[in-house]
Formats: C-alpha cells, sequence, structure tokens
C-alpha cells in the first residue's frame, strides 16, 4: 500500500535499469505493495474492473496482494470464489465477453491447469474465431514458478506453456517497477493477459521512481528492459532469475567478464528488437529461466536468435534452465533443480573462455 | 426413450380440441414438470394467428437453413465439422419469444440457428459456414464460431460444456452492470454431465447470477444414450439445490410459457434456475455420424412423424382456421427461396483476402512479428 512508503533522502542507488535522472528523493516499494497498488488504482479508474478469486477478499488475498481491497470496494468489486478454477475462469471470461474487466487470480499458475480450457480456448483464441467480433479483456494473475520447498504439484513454471498460444499475451514482472507497469498495463489491454508473477519476490522492496508511483505509469508489454549494459555476453531472463543474473553479473564483473541483463518481461509477443541488438553487440548469449529445458522459453529464444542474427555468434547459444526433473521436496535436492548464482556464473564464465 | 415415445401418443389424444371461435385461444400442451419449486406455470398459453404464423416461418426457416448445411457439407462446400439441430427447432423459438435481444445468449457448436434468431441474415450465416468474408467471423470461425454481439450471441462454443461458466459470467455481467439482463446459458444432456457446469451452477445460486441453464436433452450424448451417461438423466433436477423445470420441448409454446416463467425468475432476483427441454434432433450428432447406429430409423421417423415441431405448428394452425394448408405450403415455399438465394450470395462471397490472416490476434492491433511457416517468410510490421 501506497500508505507505507517510506520517503528518504539518499544517495540513489544504481537500481539497475533505473531512471538516468538524478533524484534525491527515492521510494522504496515492494512487489507486493506495487501490485496493490496498482490493482487499486485501476480499479478506482474503471469501474467495470474487478477482482475474483480464492481468499482473495475477507481473507486479503492468500499472499496478501489484495490486502485491503475488499475492505475499500467491497464484496461487490472484490469476490471470493470457491475452489472451482474451470467455473470461475469460465465467468471470468464471461463476464469479459459483455464488457466487463475482471482481473481473475489463481492462487497459483499449478491450478490454472484446472481452467486451462478457459484460458487458452475461451479467453485466447474467442477474438480472432470471431473475427475480431468478440474482444476478451481479462486479466488471469498469481504467482508462478518454484517457490520454496512445495514439491512438484506446486513448482510448475508455466511462461512455456501460455507463452506458445497466439491471442494471449503473457507477462512476467521482476520488480516492482515491472510489477506496477505491467500489471495496470494488463488491466488496461484489451486482450487476455497472463501474469505470472512470482511469490519469493513479493515482499522484496525495490527503489522506484516518482515516474513509476504515477496512477498512469504503465510498462509497455511487448518490451524487454535491459537492466545492466554489458559487451562480453547477453543473458536473457525474466521474473526471479533477473536478480540471480544481476548477482552473476557482479560477480563476474571481478572476473573481467561484462555480462549484459535482459529482462524479458514479456513472454508473448516477446521482444525481438532488444534481444537481437544485446547479440549483436556482445555476440554470445545465453537464456536463464526456472522451469524445464524441453520446450522452455529459452529454447524459443535460442532457436530464432540462431535464426536471425547466427552471423553475429561467435560461440553455440546455450540455456540455463530447471532441471528436467519433478520438483523434490527436500531442499538440498530442490538447490539442485533450479539455477543457483553460482551456477550462472559457471556457465557464463566458461561460455567466455578464449574471447 | 421409450417415455419420451410414450408421450407422443397422450400428446394427440390431449385437448388441444378448442376449434374456438377466439382469436385468442388458449391452448394446453403437456404440463411442465417442477423440482424445488413452489409453484408450477399453467400449461397453457394465449396465442394467436400471427405470432403462430411467426413461429410456423421460424421454425421452418431454421429447417430449411440446416437441411440446406446438409447439402453443402455433402458438396464439400462446408468443411470440418457441422452440426445440425434439425428438430430441435421449438426450443430456440420458443426461448426467443420469451427473452429479449438485450439479454445474453450463449450455446454449443449447434448453433447456426441461434445466429439466424439473434439477427443474422442468413446469407452471412451460409458465407460463414462456407468460410467467406462476409460471414460474421470474415470466415476465421466456421460452423461451430457464430457470434453477434450487437445482439448478445456469444457463439458457438467448441469445446463440450466450457459455454455453461461463460453464461454464467454473462449472467454476472448482467447483474454487476444492473441492466436487468438475464444469460440462457444452453448445452446438451452430453455437457451435463460435465464438472464446470456444476461448478457455475454452485457459483450462480451463491451471488443468485440471472442465469437460466437450458439443458437440450436430445436423449443422445453424441452416440451414447441418455440411460448410458447420466446416473441421473432428469437433468432439470441435477441443480441439486437450484429449482428445475421440465417442458416439452418440442412444442415452441410450451417452451415460450416456460422460458416466460423462467426469465421472470431470474428478473425477480431469484438466481439461476435449470430447465430441461425435452427435444429430438435428426441428424446424427454431426454430419460424420449417420446417427443410425445407436438408435433405429424407426425411432428417428416416428418423431417425425408423431412430434414434430413444424407439423404441430401446422396442424393447430390449420385447425383455428388461421391459415389452410395451401397458405402453408407457400409460406414453406417462400422459405425455401429465401434460403436458396441466401446459398448463392454465400457462394459468390469471395474468402478473406490473405493480407487478413493476421488480423484479429489481438485487438485492433498487429504484433510487430509474426512468425508464419518458416522464418524467412514470416511478417513484422513496424
Amino acid at each position: 500500500m501506497l500508505a507505507r512508503q517510506v520517503l528518504r533522502a539518499m544517495p540513489r542507488r544504481s537500481s539497475p535499469g533505473g531512471s538516468s535522472v538524478n533524484r534525491l528523493f527515492s521510494t522504496e516499494m515492494t512487489v507486493r505493495e506495487a501490485l496493490n497498488s496498482a490493482l487499486e488504482e485501476e480499479m478506482k479508474r474503471d469501474d467495470n474492473v474487478f477482482l475474483m478469486g480464492e481468499e482473495v477478499a475477507q481473507y486479503d488475498g492468500a499472499y496478501k496482494i489484495t490486502k485491503g481491497l475488499w475492505a475499500k470496494f467491497g464484496g461487490d468489486r472484490v469476490i471470493d470464489t470457491p475452489i472451482t478454477e474451470m467455473g470461475f475462469a469460465g465467468i471470468a471470461v464471461g463476464a469479459a465477453f459483455q464488457g466487463l474487466r475482471p482481473v481473475c487470480e489463481f492462487m497459483t499458475w499449478n491450478f490454472s491447469m484446472q481452467a486451462i480450457d478457459q484460458v487458452v480456448n475461451s479467453a485466447g483464441k474467442t477474438y480472432y474465431m470471431s473475427g475480431g467480433s468478440i474482444d476478451v479483456p481479462v486479466v488471469f494473475r498469481g504467482p508462478n514458478g518454484p517457490a520454496a520447498a512445495v514439491a512438484a504439484q506446486h513448482s510448475q513454471c508455466f511462461a512455456a506453456w501460455y507463452g506458445s498460444v497466439p491471442g494471449l499475451k503473457v507477462v512476467c514482472p521482476y520488480d516492482s517497477e515491472d510489477a506496477r507497469g505491467l500489471m495496470k498495463a494488463a488491466i488496461r489491454d484489451n486482450n487476455p493477459v497472463c501474469i505470472l508473477e512470482n511469490e519469493l519476490l513479493y515482499g522484496v522492496s525495490f527503489a522506484v521512481d516518482d515516474a513509476v508511483l504515477d496512477p498512469d505509469f504503465t510498462v509497455p508489454i511487448g518490451k524487454a528492459k535491459v537492466m545492466r549494459e554489458g559487451t562480453d555476453m547477453t543473458v536473457v531472463t525474466f521474473s526471479k532469475m533477473v536478480g540471480f543474473a544481476m548477482e552473476a553479473a557482479e560477480e563476474l564483473a571481478k572476473q573481467g567478464i561484462s555480462l549484459e541483463v535482459v529482462n524479458l518481461r514479456t513472454i508473448r509477443p516477446y521482444d525481438r528488437d532488444t534481444i537481437i541488438n544485446s547479440v549483436m553487440k556482445t555476440n554470445r548469449l545465453v537464456t536463464l529461466e526456472e522451469g524445464w529445458p524441453q520446450s522452455g522459453v529459452g529454447a524459443e529464444i535460442i532457436s530464432f536468435v540462431s535464426e536471425t542474427a547466427f552471423d553475429y555468434l561467435d560461440a553455440a547459444p546455450e540455456r540455463i534452465t530447471g532441471a528436467d526433473i519433478p520438483m523434490p521436496y527436500a531442499q538440498g535436492l530442490e538447490n539442485m533443480c533450479i539455477p543457483q548464482v553460482p551456477d550462472i556464473v559457471r556457465v557464463v564464465s566458461r561460455m567466455c573462455q578464449g574471447k | 426413450m421409450k417415455s419420451f415415445l410414450r408421450s407422443v401418443v397422450s400428446r394427440r389424444m390431449m385437448g388441444r380440441h378448442s376449434r374456438s371461435m377466439s382469436s385468442n385461444p388458449s391452448i394446453e400442451f403437456t404440463p411442465f414438470k417442477g423440482y424445488k419449486l413452489e409453484e408450477l406455470p399453467d400449461n397453457k398459453i394465449e396465442t394467436n394467428k400471427e405470432e403462430c404464423l411467426k413461429f410456423f416461418r421460424e421454425m421452418a426457416l431454421y429447417r430449411r437453413f440446416e437441411i440446406m448445411a446438409d447439402t453443402l457439407y455433402k458438396q464439400r462446400l462446408i468443411r470440418g465439422f457441422c452440426h445440425l439441430y434439425d428438430g430441435q427447432e421449438a426450443v430456440l423459438t420458443g426461448i426467443e419469444a420469451a427473452i429479449k435481444l438485450t439479454d445474453s445468449l450463449i450455446t454449443s457448436y449447434r448453433c447456426h440457428t441461434h445466429q439466424l434468431s439473434r439477427g443474422d441474415t442468413p446469407a452471412n450465416a451460409f458465407a460463414e459456414l462456407l468460410g467467406r468474408e462476409s460471414g460474421c467471423s470474415k470466415g476465421k470461425g466456421g460452423s461451430m464460431h457464430m457470434y453477434y454481439k450487437k445482439n448478445n450471441f456469444f457463439g458457438g462454443n467448441g469445446i463440450v460444456g466450457a459455454q455453461v461458466p461463460l453464461g454464467a459470467g454473462l449472467a454476472f455481467a448482467h447483474k454487476y452492470k444492473k441492466d436487468g439482463g438475464l444469460c440462457v446459458s444452453m448445452y446438451g444432456d452430453g455437457a451435463a454431465n460435465q464438472g464446470q457446469v456444476f461448478e457455475a451452477a454452485n457459483m450462480a445460486a451463491l451471488w443468485k447470477l440471472p442465469c437460466i441453464f437450458v439443458c437440450e436433452n436430445n436423449q443422445y450424448g453424441m452416440g451414447t444414450a441418455i440411460d448410458r451417461h447420466a446416473a441421473n438423466h432428469d437433468f432439470y433436477t441435477r441443480g441439486h439445490y437450484i429449482p428445475g423445470l421440465w417442458i416439452d420441448g418440442m412444442d415452441v409454446l410450451a417452451v415460450k410459457k416456460g422460458f416466460e416463467f423462467a426469465s421472470q425468475w431470474c428478473r425477480d432476483g431469484n438466481g439461476p434456475l435449470f430447465v430441461e427441454c425435452q427435444t429430438y434432433r435428426y441428424h446424427g450428432h454431426s454430419m460424420s455420424d449417420p446417427g443410425v447406429s445407436y438408435r433405429t430409423r424407426e425411432e428417428v421417423q416416428s418423431v417425425r412423424k408423431g412430434r414434430d415441431c413444424i407439423e404441430n405448428m401446422r396442424n393447430l394452425i390449420i385447425e383455428h382456421g388461421w391459415a389452410d394448408s395451401a397458405e402453408l405450403k407457400a409460406i414453406e415455399k417462400e422459405v425455401r427461396k429465401e434460403i436458396d438465394e441466401a446459398v448463392k450470395a454465400a457462394k459468390a462471397a469471395k474468402e478473406l483476402p490473405s493480407d487478413h490472416l493476421t488480423d484479429d490476434i489481438y485487438y485492433q492491433e498487429r504484433p510487430s512479428f509474426i512468425r508464419m511457416i518458416d522464418e524467412q517468410t514470416s511478417l513484422h510490421h513496424s
């Protein structure tokens, strides 16, 4: 909530990719606060926006993303649903058919599989199938990918699956600026948008510019952001792994390797131009994601770069991904299945040998 | 199925013998059955010459449209899946007589005649079936994906049962917008077993959504008879805590009366209602199903002879002296002509030019890059 922000006068830390204007004041905001404030502002702005999902109202949200909104807007606009994803996702889409703008939460994206037909077939394809006569301004949102120790059925990353569907837009915020901007852009977009958040990022605090606090601040869907400039290698990544890539970049800098970190922000439609421009500059590419390797987001990125910018590659592009194993519960085993900062450092370092 | 046929006999013997001189006679029909309803509507309704002739023509139009679709399919001008509604016309006609075009309507893939009842022209509907640009979906949807947003018709849905939660969502929007509208959400006996139907019904009941869940029980879920696919095939009772109404779906007047009751129920804020319209389809499930491996030709013929909604309306009109046989044949001839001209227009229409292939992926926006079959032929837009 905006009320919890602390305005401090402090030297601007180099928040990756932040504004180039030196500011005396900086605001800290968690991703949770970013999402919550964006939802509140969009609901104020447009009466047709409403929220639905399990525990979003009276419980204030399983992960507190919707905290305070039921109290502010009431039970007609913030609606607790039964645990029936297929049913309520369908209701959200039907409401969108009639011109409302639902924000439908999946408590985690794992549960969206109960409703995947409504997301893909009823929401994603209807505008095309109707020759442009029925638009579907629905937003599906919720945490995606591994959390910690929640085991196989609760740890799947859905970026590749939903990202493969024409007609959907799929976005993955990393920091608070991403979260506010993409949430607002998604709600204002007349297409069905899937917002794949990350549970472990909800509590992380990021500095944000004043511009980010503006009620009309949006981040364009379909544009990636270069979080850190570099010259030796491009890492294309999204969500929590952006933070890991930034940490790895610091480590690699000590070894004299300059890593350019590209935060995709949008999985579909992804930003080809930013990726190509980066590869043209660095001549090396690695992709980084938490999801499974086979047919993942990295597989797509590498394929398209190899098709369009092969001549610019000095080395074979590679992927860093989650392991091709149903996520185990035990901590040590789980850590082996998710890319860690040392893994990123190790792979990039090896790929840059001889450069 | 036996009980369905038995009612044929009782139907004909029923008192529709009122050759009354009134211009607004009250016509009786098979009584409704109720589930958890304290009061049922009477099994009679006032009607008149004008209305009955209108019903006759409307059902004849739908019948002729579907027969023509059969022909076009066999000529391979309609391709892929094609699910025909002939036999069931009274259900749609009766519903539309009771609700408004400002109410929402949604159904399955058996949707051609809904496109017409909601206001599209036969020419445009055929054009969609033929994949031409003048179709409601510009030829991009086909038989299963017809929509008419202007009059609140939302398809045309290919996945069995998916339309039911969508319908509850449409009802949700009417309630949210406080516009007094309701949604009629139609599905078949096959879809009636889908889990999502019960999920939607639960939320509709909890939130008192103005949604009428309509099961068109045509006795078969694809090729499987109701007693083999439904442990309880009294579909109007399947709403459990939601009241239900059973209607003889072969009688347009019964359907109209039933839906007057159902729509008032919803508009009064009572929440959802389950309605079962007992009906029959003459064709198989789709054009790929001859429809004779799981039922006998005798059965189909006996329904045609004894329960056909158009024939029964014909008899009613003649009995009341509102028109004679020749006049009704003339109407049918005119309908045939209308349909023939519509087909002609549709056949002359062109397919959407290929540069419009990539329209309508996103709302009034073209993705800056669209991958086609290979990288070289892919499309870049600035």
